[in-house]
């Protein structure tokens, strides 16, 4: 039987609960689990005053309620799994090192910054800066896999490194932006600046998108890379029409402000 | 034994541990992907002169390969894991990143890991891109007309090697029809390839030589135009063409199945008699009884 923690107090101001983390509840019981410390605010309480706790943890945690205003959870997590069963707050699963967040709802901003592995899947949309480094870090995401089956703001994958960031739906401005490495598949649209100062790695979108003035038109090819992509995608629940899987690819290089070794693929199958 | 009017030698084969490897080829066309394949299994008839022992598996069709574009299976064989790398490497990057629309991957999933796409990606001087989708890495190496897309890691696991059977017959058209027909039979089964022309070797060979620098020599024993020469020789009465099928395999069962199969379709009117060649039973570390063999098939 899994962990269940089920909010019964709304938090007034943002809730602190990193410890809502298979690594810190392995060990613990039903009673020592509620008298775990967050930080309400600036307010050290123990995570009963917010949280009724039932069963024990198995490798599973299920949370429920709204919790818009619960932050870090999953945060440095390296092992089990964590289901959200409605929103979660800001910070969730940053920099994860293994195991798997599932979220019902929405996610806030900084989902997964700085993530180095294990896997994320959120069923509604994400923030900004999802899979991002935090502001003065050289490097973001590192690892891992965010699957997110509705929208993001703008800022995704922002220095990431390494990984893959899928987006179902939409994505705002600067997608991989001062990208480093890694992949990000965004199955809508994109917003404008697109791959902004990145120097490797691949952004791909399966619709047109506005590229930036410091990025050069290569080619139209298959990349047959991307049936991989694809293939792995529809096991993890997104639709995509098959006329993709054959379908030819506009590759866009740049940034060449940078090492100009970027690229934006973007789909030319017209289906929309 | 005897099976119809076809005499079935009382004596076995002698195989060999090897060392084997499938990749898979798969292409834009059923024709590139087979050109591919040719191409990078010429030369591949004997580890005596040719370094590895290689063939095509099977066609795949795009629903069962693993980017959904035609494909070809093929098995490669060599003495030992490190050498076997090394000829994929030159294999793979000489006969299948030249061809056109070609993708290569890793077609087993035990044994041994050999660098391949992580060899080969040095091609793409700086330019080349790697990919990892399910804890697999890709590399993406650009060429003339898009990217050549292949496994980072490929496979080799111990196999066997040197399965075979000769076919006896009164003439050569009917020593090469019984061969087609055995060919025919063996290369539907799974796990194996048949190395030679066509699947068929008329040279078969003994090891060593009257010269010192040969450690094969022609096996006189089953050479018609020496039957009264040589000291001991192995064509009966109304024998006047041998025509061998060598087959290697993953697996012992496979080759056994393979050689299995073969022999019943080989044994035709004309056919005087199914043997198979061995130096004795101190080389190889399997024995496949011929009479044992197809007393299976019987049951």
């Amino acid at each position: 039987m899994p962990l269940h923690l089920k909010l019964h107090t709304q938090p007034e101001v943002p809730l602190e609960a990193d410890c809502i983390c298979p690594d810190k509840i392995q060990s613990l019981k039903g009673s020592e689990i509620s008298s775990m410390i967050v930080f309400h605010g600036n307010r050290q309480v123990k995570l009963g005053e917010f949280f009724d706790c039932k069963g024990e943890f198995d490798g599973e945690i299920i949370i429920d309620g709204d919790l818009n205003n619960v932050k870090h959870v999953g945060a440095s997590m390296t092992f089990g799994k964590i289901i959200i069963e409605g929103n979660i707050g800001l910070h969730t699963g940053a920099a994860m090192q293994g195991g798997e967040i599932i979220i019902e709802g929405n996610a806030a901003d900084w989902l997964a910054a700085e993530m180095q592995g294990g896997k994320i899947t959120v069923k509604g949309n994400a923030g900004h800066m999802t899979g991002s480094g935090y502001r003065g870090s050289t490097v973001g995401m590192q690892g891992g896999e965010i699957f997110i089956h509705g929208n993001v703001k703008n800022e995704t994958g922002h220095v990431m490194r390494r990984g893959l960031i899928v987006v179902g739906g939409d994505s705002g401005d600067f997608t991989g932006v001062n990208m480093i490495a890694g992949t990000i598949i965004v199955l809508g649209n994109m917003g404008i600046r697109t791959g902004a100062g990145m120097r490797r790695g691949s952004i791909i979108c399966f619709n047109e998108a506005e590229i930036l003035p410091t990025f050069t038109r290569n080619c139209v090819y298959k990349p047959s890379f991307i049936k991989f992509y694809i293939n792995y995608l529809e096991k993890n629940g997104f639709s995509i029409d098959s006329s993709y899987t054959n379908g030819t690819f506009e590759r866009w290089s740049g940034d060449s402000i940078e090492l100009n070794r970027g690229e934006v693929l973007l789909s030319q199958y017209k289906n929309k | 034994m005897k099976i119809k009017s076809t005499e079935i030698d009382d004596t076995f084969a002698e195989a060999f541990k090897m060392f084997g490897s499938r990749i898979i080829i798969t292409a834009e066309t059923k024709e590139w992907a087979i050109a591919a394949a040719q191409s990078v299994t010429g030369f591949a008839t004997s580890v005596i002169g040719c370094k590895c022992e290689a063939g095509i598996e099977t066609e795949i069709l795009p629903e069962n390969s693993p980017d959904q574009r035609h494909g070809v299976s093929v098995l490669f064989f060599a003495m030992d894991s490190e050498s076997l790398g090394k000829r994929l490497v030159e294999r793979i990057g000489q006969s299948v990143m030249t061809c056109p629309s070609t993708s290569c991957f890793n077609g087993i999933d035990d044994g041994n890991e050999v660098g391949v796409g992580g060899q080969l990606r040095y091609f793409g001087d700086g330019h080349q891109i790697s990919k990892k989708i399910l804890n697999k890495r890709l590399w993406r190496i650009p060429v003339m007309d898009g990217e050549f897309l292949v496994d980072d890691i490929f496979r080799v696991k111990e196999a066997v090697g040197g399965g075979n059977i000769l076919i006896m017959a009164k003439d050569q058209n009917t020593a090469l029809k019984a061969a087609k027909s055995a060919v025919k039979a063996m290369r539907e089964v799974q796990n194996i390839i048949l190395p030679f022309p066509n699947g068929v070797v008329r040279s078969g060979s003994k090891v060593g030589s009257k010269y010192k620098a040969l450690i094969a020599s022609t096996n006189d024993a089953y050479c018609p135009t020496l039957s009264s020469v040589v000291e001991k020789t192995e064509i009966g009465e109304g024998v006047n063409c041998v025509l061998e099928i060598v087959i290697d395999g993953l697996g012992l069962e496979d080759v056994e199945q393979a050689m299995r199969v073969g022999a019943e379709a080989a044994i035709k009117p004309g056919v005087k008699k199914i043997s198979a060649g061995n130096y004795g039973g101190g080389l190889g570390q399997y024995k496949i009884h011929l009479h044992k063999l197809l007393a299976k098939g019987e049951k």
